[in-house]
């Protein structure tokens, strides 16, 4: 007995001193610089986890065989260490804690989610390591007064108030009427708060304001409300399943809307779940493929998509997009600072005022991108059923002309 | 709070036809729920997970070109074997224990399925569309997607078919004596180690009609499960075990009941409402026993 307490103690004892003693690697080891990122590979962000680090890995890849990142007169070539969040914040802001203290990264990758990303902040802050995030757009990022925070999208308040907006203007600049269904979670809640202020700039009227559940598969409560009382826009905005009810149910309860907004038809797939059904929804989006952004590295957005659906064989969603451009922001910002101080890479990060096939970036003093407009798009099915996404605002990179209002199913 | 319900008369009927639909479903959950826990003395805490894992079968069948509705067909079938496994692997070790180890037992299993699904399927959220149409009724005013009607009769017929079985057939029977006495079905040779097998598999099979329903009428996603768990506890409580006009009427009024606090106290609080009322009910039954303690005292 007492020689097994013995031994055992031992073995914690040499556990311990192993676990401090790990000789850590730095950040840039040779020729690489080595980026730590924690990613939802399992749980329920993993699908769109995956297209980041996809999107991450396609940038990388590309960068490295361009020529690398040039900082001092050498060439060094981008590396990332990726950890498994398990979709949870509490996990992912250990990982962060892990990938600094432990594996010595001084450059960080954002993970999927406002959420996840709200996680980590406090710990990448806390080292003073700039951290280049493609996936959260939660406003509450931007106010915290983070100075290591870099965000490659466009915040989420400014999802659908192009929609409120286009909506006030073919109404001949009168308020419009407007029915809400928002998920209680920080994004969605976030782009409520934009519906609101553009409600309020353009004295619009919100009649129906409902919050939607975590565990969302059923809105016909809302939707017999909408038919009641007859909004001139009906937003919805609930990740994936939010979209893909919303169209269900429309459909099957025959909802007569002019205008139907919703976030994340992108990874809902929604013309591919719901066919016809999906047509005439107008979706907001921080990215489409035909938007006409250059860059050196990736040329365009349809040629991003082409390179994109040959190494990963599916058209990329806009969370890829936006993670292939973290990375071409951190390179431009190394080569400006021309050092890996982590202080004059966070100056230089700041500084940032570049355009890249997902858009112009540059960022305010929270961090977020101001430089890039939201795109809305629409639904559009032809004859035979086959639908596509397509640009209708801004005007500015419209390919198609809005179609509004949403014909009445009675004449569909 | 929102009170339109009550101010226009329509939605209260529109309300209340969602609900008992729904409430029809729940009950056929709730029932295979009740037929375990009557048998085996068992809380199936992964009902909910099996649910979705059929609800996976009927959409993969989706997926592949055939009619989900099959999947009423197909799904309890596949489920019925999924449910036998468990059986084997892990319930048969913990049917005798008390609640207790079972309730962990069976939460365990959740947990795995949950994950499993989640790595094999993905965590997208999923649908299969039936392309059925929609009733109206009363000059348009209230609207009946007819796949949520066509839940509710497969429903039906599916409890009745069981009820006719539990009486008529041998096995039936067999699982009916297990339940009044498993020591005295088992001196008056039942194998009842088959009995259990074969409820748990019912058990599953039922699980597989509701998830291919569920794929139906709502979507499904690998972490959905646990509200249909909580949903057809509540609905055996209410009931009773062995009750099963109690268990049908229990569904619907659930249903109905969910349908009202969604419409006047938001959707938000809808699953938030079921909760509630489970505590409340639990807390009565409580009181009630009390009393009769006091009484027998």
């Amino acid at each position: 007995m007492k020689i097994n307490k013995i031994i055992l103690s031992f073995i914690s004892a040499v556990a311990i001193l192993l676990s401090t003693s790990v000789v850590s690697f730095a950040k840039v080891v040779g020729d690489k610089i080595v980026l730590g990122a924690a990613i939802s590979l399992t749980g329920k962000y993993s699908s769109n986890g995956v297209h980041t680090q996809n999107g991450y890995n396609m940038a990388v890849d590309r960068i490295n065989s361009m020529g690398g990142v040039k900082v001092g007169g050498k060439t060094y070539k981008f590396e990332i260490i990726y950890y498994d969040d398990e979709s949870n914040p509490k996990r992912a802001a250990q990982l962060a804690e892990r990938l600094i203290s432990q594996d010595g990264v001084e450059f960080m990758l954002g993970p999927y989610s406002s959420g996840l990303t709200k996680a980590i902040a406090p710990v990448t802050e806390k080292y003073g390591v700039p951290m280049v995030e493609a996936n959260g757009a939660s406003r509450s990022l931007f106010t915290k007064g983070y100075k290591y925070l870099f965000a490659v999208l466009a915040p989420a308040n400014l999802y659908l108030d192009v929609a409120i907006r286009t909506a006030v203007e073919l109404n001949g600049g009168k308020g419009v009427r407007i029915a809400q269904a928002f998920e209680q979670d920080a994004f969605s809640q976030d782009v409520r708060l934009g519906i609101l202020d553009a409600a309020k700039e353009t004295g619009s009227e919100i009649i129906i304001d409902d919050k939607l559940p975590k565990e969302l598969n059923d809105m016909a409560a809302t939707l017999v409300k909408v038919k009641q009382m007859k909004p001139d826009v009906l937003v919805v905005s609930g990740h994936t399943k939010g979209a893909l009810t919303a169209i269900r149910q429309i459909a099957e309860m025959k909802v007569d809307v002019p205008m139907l907004a919703m976030t994340h038809c992108d990874a809902a797939k929604l013309s591919k779940q719901h066919g016809k059904n999906s047509q005439y929804a107008l979706c907001a989006s921080q990215w489409h493929k035909t938007l006409t952004y250059k860059d050196n590295f990736f040329k365009d957005g349809m040629t991003y998509a082409a390179d994109f659906q040959k190494e990963f064989g599916y058209d990329p969603p806009y969370q890829s997009a936006e993670s292939s451009a973290a990375l071409l922001v951190f390179k431009d910002a190394f080569e400006r600072a021309n050092s890996f101080d982590q202080k004059k890479v966070r100056d230089a990060l700041a500084a940032t005022n570049m355009q890249t096939f997902y858009g112009n970036i540059k960022f305010a003093p929270g961090g977020q991108n101001v430089d890039k407009p939201m795109v809305l798009f629409q639904v559009m099915c032809d004859g035979a059923g086959k639908c596509e996404n397509k640009v209708v605002a801004p005007l500015k990179w419209a390919s198609a002309k809005l179609i509004h209002p949403i014909p009445k199913w009675s004449d569909r | 709070m929102d009170f339109m319900v009550f101010q226009y008369p329509m939605i209260t009927v529109q309300a209340c036809l969602d609900g008992i639909l729904l409430g029809i479903l729940f009950a056929l959950i709730a029932y295979g729920m009740a037929l375990q826990w009557g048998v085996m003395n068992i809380i199936n805490i992964a009902q909910g997970d099996l649910v979705i894992l059929g609800g996976y079968i009927a959409y993969f069948m989706y997926l592949y070109g055939i009619h989900p509705a099959w999947g009423v067909i197909v799904s309890p079938i596949i489920m019925y074997f999924v449910g036998v496994g468990i059986y084997k692997l892990v319930i048969n070790k913990v049917v005798d224990r008390d609640l207790f180890i079972s309730i962990l037992a069976t939460f365990g299993i959740s947990i795995l399925f949950m994950q499993l699904m989640n790595f094999a399927f993905g965590a997208d959220v999923v649908l299969a569309n039936s392309g059925y149409g929609t009733t109206f009724l009363f000059d348009s005013a209230v609207v009946l997607p007819n796949s949520k009607i066509f839940s509710a009769f497969v429903s039906i017929v599916f409890a009745i078919g069981l009820v006719i079985y539990m009486k008529k057939s041998k096995l039936g029977r067999a699982i009916r004596a297990t339940a009044q006495n498993a020591r005295a079905a088992k001196i008056l040779g039942v194998d009842t180690e088959k009995v259990y097998a074969a409820t748990f598999g019912l058990n599953a099979a039922l699980c597989g009609v509701a998830g291919a329903l569920i794929s139906i009428t709502f979507t499904i996603h690998p972490y959905m499960g646990l509200p249909y768990t909580i949903r057809s506890f509540m609905i055996v409580i209410v009931a009773g075990l062995g009750n099963l006009p109690g268990v049908a009427m229990s569904g619907m009024g659930l249903g109905v009941f969910e349908e009202f606090a969604d419409y006047i106290l938001g959707t938000e609080f809808r699953i938030g409402s079921v909760f509630l009322l489970l505590v409340l009910i639990l807390v009565y039954r409580r009181f009630k026993l009390s009393r009769k303690r006091e009484y027998l005292k």
